[in-house]
């Protein structure tokens, strides 16, 4: 019984180096030596508090100016008031709120799906994509406050026509990315799979969509706040023509009644809903990603 | 051009082995004008290990390519058991193509990259496993089958991508500087299990190096080239008997092989300066 690699009996110096990190997956391993650092030395804790201090230390300088300045809510209103309106308001506020999620959530996901099924239309001939890029880039280039009106004038219900807005504007970074990766194919396994006579279906499935995976979900990130800027934009479009109910609607409400304390309010929602956008993305990107692609592993 | 063998495209007969492969005044001109291959005669015969060898630009990866199909003769032709290369499938025969650098999948495991090429020929999952675990057996990273990629060092992706290779049971395996970006234990390591692949599976080798040292050691043929413009130059039988060891490449034998190589690698280079001169 001779195998020509005899692997198990004569471990080859490579092999040897490779028993130190036996690890048959990187996901799987247990994080090294995790007990013996202290608490606040791990990144991972450092990553939540650092930015947190420098929260803390913004709202207590912000609260201590408008205490010590004696200055009037209507100008601005310290944290804590803003806090108490937003439970006081939260009747109008979380409807508001529900409001702007839904349409950048719906937003995103009809960009998500468009811009797929572009970047595939895109890759099926160069030809294809040298006619239609420029158009792609117009779309992008195009303000949204400017073509806004005018969608919400052809489109009659008003949530679809603040979706495609918002839609609209999270676009193009789904295309562009989804297309580089759909071609940033390794030359290599590209002849690899054409010497194994691999179908034209077979090369896409497991050769194209797997290597365009991280330039996609780069392309999510981007589009995710891009959703929710192109919402809320929309919104303050649709608002002034007196419809709407976003939370856009509310900070012009606001806005008009001088009631500065709920415009601040709603100006915490929109902002924690893009943090909270961020995140769900950049979890999504490392579930994943996350045991393969380099991007998700540099700090391990 | 000089050649070992005088008639390259000799017929068939009773007492010499089949020729796997015959290269017919093969030659490659890119549209620009640059001539990255003069034509090549050269007849490869069934089980033997063919080394190509030269410095780069002398168009070795280009020839190899055009043996696998992945590149078109400019002019002449090029046949894998009497079958032009785009046919080999009616043959029965079966050709392996080994990169210069692992080109696996960073996102599947060492199993399923393995088993790639026989998803692709659509072999049932249940037979395909089973020849995945025998290559891996055979290259001896069957305890790694369900790793990734990246958890492993150069050399055994290396092994893996020589596993994928091996797991459609080909007769032709076709190796593009292989061992090139390994380090030298690695690469001796490496080489010397090759040879006992090939005699153990009764391969046919056409193996592309700039080392001296690795052609002397794993040839049966060297065949010396040179650049600008890419061209075959001289043809070596490596008359050492097999299995090759540690032994031979200390031996004087190996040594006056290694001169005739480089003596014939200097005149190479003498004759392209007086050319550009």
């Amino acid at each position: 019984m001779s195998t020509p690699f005899p692997a198990a009996s004569v471990a080859a110096p490579e092999e040897r180096s490779a028993q130190t990190m036996r690890a048959p997956s990187p996901s799987k391993a247990p994080k090294p030596a995790a007990p013996r650092i202290p608490l606040m030395a791990q990144p991972r804790v450092q990553r939540v508090v650092y930015p947190l201090l420098v929260g803390l230390v913004l709202i207590a300088l912000w609260q201590g100016l408008v205490t010590a300045l004696e200055l009037p809510p209507y100008l601005v209103p310290s944290p804590l008031l803003m806090l108490k309106t937003l439970f006081t308001d939260w009747a109008a506020l979380g409807g508001s709120l529900w409001v702007t999620v839904k349409i950048t959530v719906l937003a995103f996901g009809v960009a998500t799906v468009a811009g797929v099924l572009i970047s595939f239309l895109f890759v099926q001939s160069k030809r294809i994509e040298t006619a239609l890029f420029p158009y792609a880039v117009l779309l992008q280039v195009t303000p949204i406050v400017a073509v806004a009106p005018l969608i919400i004038i052809w489109v009659k219900d008003p949530t679809a026509s603040m979706v495609i807005c918002a839609a609209l504007v999270a676009l193009f970074p789904i295309i562009s990315n989804t297309t580089l990766g759909l071609r940033s194919v390794e030359p290599d396994l590209q002849s690899y799979f054409q010497l194994n006579r691999a179908t034209r279906m077979q090369t896409l499935l497991r050769l194209r969509i797997p290597s365009a995976l991280p330039y996609f979900f780069g392309g999510l990130r981007i589009s995710s706040g891009l959703a929710l800027i192109g919402a809320v934009v929309a919104e303050f479009v649709a608002g002034t023509g007196g419809q709407g109910a976003g939370l856009a609607y509310q900070i012009l409400q606001a806005g008009f009644q001088l009631n500065i304390p709920r415009m601040f309010a709603a100006l915490l929602l929109i902002s924690l809903t893009g943090v909270a956008l961020f995140a769900l993305m950049a979890w999504g990107t490392r579930v994943a990603l996350g045991s393969w692609h380099a991007s998700e592993n540099s700090h391990d | 051009m000089h050649s070992a063998e005088p008639t390259p495209s000799a017929p068939t007969t009773a007492h010499r082995p089949t020729p796997a492969v015959q290269v017919l005044s093969a030659e490659k001109t890119y549209p620009n004008g640059t001539q990255a291959l003069l034509p090549v005669d050269l007849t490869i015969e069934e089980g033997e290990f063919v080394t190509l060898l030269g410095p780069s630009g002398c168009g070795k990866s280009t020839l190899l390519k055009m043996v696998a199909g992945l590149l078109e003769p400019t002019d002449g032709r090029l046949q894998l058991w009497h079958k032009p290369v785009a046919q080999l499938g009616e043959s029965g025969k079966k050709m392996a193509f080994v990169f210069q650098s692992p080109t696996l999948m960073p996102w599947a495991s060492v199993q399923t990259n393995v088993r790639l090429p026989l998803d692709l020929a659509g072999v049932p999952r249940q037979e395909a496993d089973g020849r995945v675990a025998e290559a891996l057996a055979l290259v001896g990273l069957s305890k790694f089958a369900s790793a990734l990629p990246r958890a492993l060092s150069g050399g055994m992706q290396m092994r893996v991508s020589i596993a994928r290779g091996l797991v459609t049971q080909p007769d032709l395996l076709l190796m593009d500087e292989p061992f090139g970006a390994l380090d030298e234990i690695t690469r001796h390591k490496l080489d010397a299990d090759l040879l006992d692949l090939w005699r153990k599976k009764k391969l046919t080798v056409i193996f592309v190096t700039h080392s001296i040292h690795e052609a002397v050691f794993l040839s049966s043929r060297v065949v010396m080239m040179a650049a600008r413009p890419g061209r075959v130059v001289e043809q070596f039988t490596i008359d050492a008997p097999y299995p090759r060891t540690a032994d031979f490449m200390v031996s004087p034998e190996f040594s006056r092989y290694a001169k005739q190589l480089q003596d014939s690698l200097l005149r190479a280079s003498a004759d392209t300066e007086e050319t550009a001169a």
